[in-house]
């Protein structure tokens, strides 16, 4: 990354020794932070480390417990974020916060809008959103709703709304995690825009390719503690996953060749409708053999749901067939797809994969609460519950320690998920779907999901992948199926494939 | 935020200390009500609490007491397994004449075979009640809060007409039933009465509240049953993720919880009751089912006490117009009462935002998305 439009005379935003205490809690443990003019900054660090408490005190969501935050060379009081976008600083959250019936225009303006006397003057409203839009090369329609656009049109709108209140620094929190690769490709072009025109941008992440693609310097936060600030381009991937985890990451997951066995999941010819009643699966064929990872690559809406939903019995069918073992699990109910070999990791693990206001032992056994040990004539055995969740808490390495009877609520996202993996690994069926498995995982969580879908596949049962992470598919598959439109257009096996013709696959393209 | 906790995080944490300062918070704003009115607080409150400390006034209390314990067991069972049984009044009402019908029917079956025969029509006309509007819910996807108030409303004016009817209706000039055949009634023998000095309506109806209570706490906290139901009311998604059958599971909790309410209504009638009159509005004992589990905090040993509770205000608030207060004085205590209860998630949500503002805010978020 050239940095010839990083200004290093005097800091934009600098951050010195920021302590932040909850209680007991130390959050964020003497961090330093400093920003230039047209830098891309970024911010790593695993969940839980600290990052978003640092930028909630940028952006005066907290006050520090001790240190100071200086805006220009300046010290600033940041009491709350009025404060900081005076300063000139804009965020972006993670989730956005935008009003879903009204336009782009009337979204970017909204707290701030252009009056002529009494009235709101749209007409210049739209002509400066659409100035700014292509000053920046954020393509948006103005004049759209924001309920039918894109996620990633979403996050524009979310930046020029920034931009319009005048931001010089923009916090961008967790940018790219519901990005498809083709947008997460458009928004780093953006950031480099806006750094060519003279912002600054802090990135938050734990994505490390994303921070050698985009960022200028990075800075690492572990467990709360400042662990330092690397020029980007003197550090590769391996060293900002060792310095953020605190020890050696392995990327590669351990995967022997073997043949595959007999076909587990066997579907055919299958249709289905969305949420709309609008066909969405038109005649899809897939197989996934003992033994064998097949990973579903396509961009989101093309009927993953829908097929995970139909296999899982969510959601029914309106045609074909899909047989586990060559028995039929089409329209039949999430019990019966469990009792004959589907087990499932699914992708809102806070819906679907777990109750989180029950404990984490009452979530281990939600497949088999009426089973023995877990209950004799239908009276929980406390113990025997007690001891499988102690035994996975220990073999799974969920943290914390002793949590047994703590709601599964109040774990992190990484250890929710080993709850969900803990408890689908050892009911032990002979297909395993995952989906999006390490979604909002950091680099320490997500080698070690992998490692256990893997370790699944060598046991030789049958794995179905779907991810929008195409990383993880290449990485983890055996065969490769890329979903266009409803159906599997090409399916390639797992050493071969290619990124770019992956993403041209996925995009409805022909190859050769 | 701060090294010591402050006084809102103390009490939002502690349920317990919650409910006792709603309470004192209740019976402080009666106290201002009465010095509006120029009444001495000192006596009326001393009225009350005379008027249930004696051996006689605590027997009536735990007579009145029965019916909302069990009602209030109906409501907090509906709670635990996430649906709201706001139809508990009708129910109540339909277990009631069920248990009475039952008895008229039925007069010369000896009493260990009546009484059991009533509870258990009682409990069936409840669930039945109960599992109707689960029905709608399930089949028709018809809100269960609407159609269980219109069946509140169908079990009024059923109630009345069977009251109405030859062979049920009083002889007398009385606008209510006849009395519940004498082996269908629970009420302690004459003699023990008068020799103990009880209320004369003392029956065996608090043995009944007490097994019950033990039974939906057995139920809640030892079943695999209770496990589906709360796991149902926790999160539908992940309960019929994890194979179980959501639909079964509402009408389940919806039947336990209808049978619970109409066999408050056969307590009610074969205890202090023996008759149910013409009703010119609805009595309120499921309503009263919902203020008791609200200040049980829906766990079974909670709404027993808060049954009792609600029973020592109703009976002792009878008793105040003879210091010259309005008995309505009562329906200010617990309506305050309610009220600060009900406000607990606020707290909980303050503390919350109080705690990390972004963390409330993307928490919300995420809750939606």
């Amino acid at each position: 990354m050239s940095k010839e439009y990083v200004d290093m005379s005097t800091p934009t935003i600098e951050m010195r020794n920021i302590v932040k205490k909850f209680g007991d809690f130390v959050a964020n443990d003497g961090i330093n932070l400093t920003v230039h003019k047209g830098e891309i900054h970024a911010i790593l660090g695993e969940n839980g480390a600290g990052k978003s408490t640092l930028m909630n005190q940028l952006y005066g969501l907290l006050k520090p417990t001790s240190g100071d935050i200086l805006v220009n060379g300046k010290k600033i009081e940041m009491n709350n974020p009025r404060d900081a976008i005076d300063a000139g600083i804009g965020m972006v959250h993670q989730h956005f916060m935008l009003v879903q019936p009204f336009t782009v225009t009337e979204n970017i303006v909204l707290g701030s809008e252009p009056v002529k006397g009494v009235k709101l003057d749209m007409a210049s409203a739209r002509k400066n959103v659409v100035e700014l839009s292509e000053r920046y090369g954020l393509a948006i329609d103005p004049d759209a709703k924001i309920e039918d656009i894109s996620v990633g049109m979403q996050q524009r709108v979310e930046i020029l709304k920034a931009l319009y209140r005048g931001a010089d620094i923009l916090i961008l929190d967790e940018p790219t995690s519901s990005l498809t690769p083709q947008e997460i490709f458009e928004l780093i072009q953006i950031m480099h825009n806006l750094t060519h025109d003279g912002k600054s941008i802090i990135l938050i992440t734990h994505k490390l390719k994303e921070i050698k693609e985009a960022a200028d310097f990075c800075t690492i936060i572990r467990m709360g503690k400042y662990i330092g600030t690397v020029d980007v381009d003197t550090v590769d991937e391996n060293d900002l996953a060792s310095m953020m985890v605190g020890r050696k990451v392995t990327f590669k997951v351990d995967k022997p060749v073997h043949d595959f066995g007999p076909v587990v999941l066997d579907v055919k010819d299958l249709h289905g409708v969305d949420y709309r009643g609008v066909e969405i699966l038109k005649g899809l064929n897939l197989q996934v053999h003992a033994g064998e990872i097949v990973g579903i690559a396509g961009i989101d809406g093309n009927g993953q749901t829908e097929l995970v939903e139909i296999l899982t019995g969510l959601r029914k069918g309106t045609g074909g067939d899909a047989t586990v073992n060559q028995v039929s699990v089409y329209n039949k109910s999430p019990s019966f797809g469990f009792q004959h070999g589907v087990s499932s990791i699914p992708a809102d693990r806070q819906k679907h994969g777990l109750v989180l206001d029950f404990s984490i032992e009452d979530n281990m056994i939600l497949q088999n609460y009426g089973k023995n040990p877990f209950a004799k004539k239908g009276i929980l055995q406390r113990d025997a519950i007690f001891d499988h969740a102690s035994k996975s808490i220990e073999d799974y390495d969920i943290r914390p320690r002793l949590s047994e009877k703590r709601p599964a609520g109040t774990l992190s996202g990484g250890n929710q998920q080993k709850v969900i993996i803990a408890r689908e690994v050892q009911n032990d069926k002979d297909l395993l779907i995952a989906v999006n498995p390490t979604r909002g995982l950091d680099v320490g969580a997500i080698e070690y999901v992998h490692r256990y879908i893997v370790e699944q596949r060598n046991k030789m049962k049958a794995v179905l992948l779907v991810s929008f992470e195409l990383d993880e598919i290449m990485s983890l598959s055996d065969t490769i199926d890329v979903i266009f439109d409803g159906k599997i257009v090409s399916s390639i096996p797992g050493g071969q494939a290619d990124e770019n013709e992956l993403g041209l696959l996925m995009a409805g393209g022909k190859t050769k | 935020m701060k090294e010591k906790k402050s006084f809102l995080t103390f009490i939002s944490e502690n349920t317990f200390i919650h409910i006792l300062l709603s309470i004192l918070l209740g019976f402080l704003v009666g106290a201002v009500f009465l010095a509006i009115m120029g009444l001495s607080v000192g006596a009326a409150y001393g009225r009350l609490i005379n008027s249930v400390t004696s051996l006689k006034g605590f027997t009536y209390v735990v007579v009145y007491g029965v019916p909302y314990i069990v009602a209030g067991l109906s409501v907090a069972f509906s709670f635990k397994t996430g649906v709201f049984n706001i139809g508990a009044e009708g129910q109540f009402v339909v277990g009631a004449m069920g248990a009475v019908v039952t008895s008229l029917l039925l007069p010369s079956l000896p009493k260990f075979l009546l009484v059991p025969l009533c509870f258990l029509a009682a409990m069936a006309v409840g669930a039945f009640w109960g599992i109707l509007v689960a029905l709608l819910k399930t089949k028709r996807g018809i809100n269960e809060v609407l159609s269980m108030i219109m069946f509140n409303w169908i079990a009024f004016y059923l109630s009345n007409y069977i009251a109405g009817l030859p062979g049920i209706k009083n002889e007398g000039s009385a606008e209510a039933t006849k009395n519940i055949a004498e082996n269908a009634s629970l009420l302690f023998s004459k003699d023990y009465i008068k020799s103990a000095g009880v209320a004369p309506t003392f029956n065996w109806g608090f043995i009944i509240a007490i097994l019950i209570t033990l039974l939906v706490w057995m139920i809640i906290e030892k079943t695999t049953l209770g496990y589906e139901l709360k796991a149902v009311g926790a999160n539908k998604y992940a309960a019929e993720y994890g194979g179980i059958n959501v639909n079964r599971s509402i009408m389940t909790a919806l039947g336990i919880s209808g049978a619970m309410a109409g066999l408050a209504g056969a307590l009610l009638v074969m205890g202090m009751g023996q008759r149910i009159s013409i009703f010119s509005s609805q009595e309120g004992y499921g309503f009263a089912g919902i203020v008791v589990a609200l200040i049980g905090c829906s766990n079974p040993f909670g709404v027993f006490v808060a049954g009792l509770f609600y029973g020592a205000l109703i009976y002792g608030g009878s008793k105040l117009n003879l210091v010259g207060a309005p008995t309505q004085l009562i329906n200010v205590i617990v309506g305050t009462v309610v009220f600060f209860i009900s406000i607990s998630t606020i707290f909980r949500y303050v503390r919350y935002l109080k705690r990390d503002p972004a963390k409330a805010k993307s928490g919300k978020e995420g809750a939606k998305a």
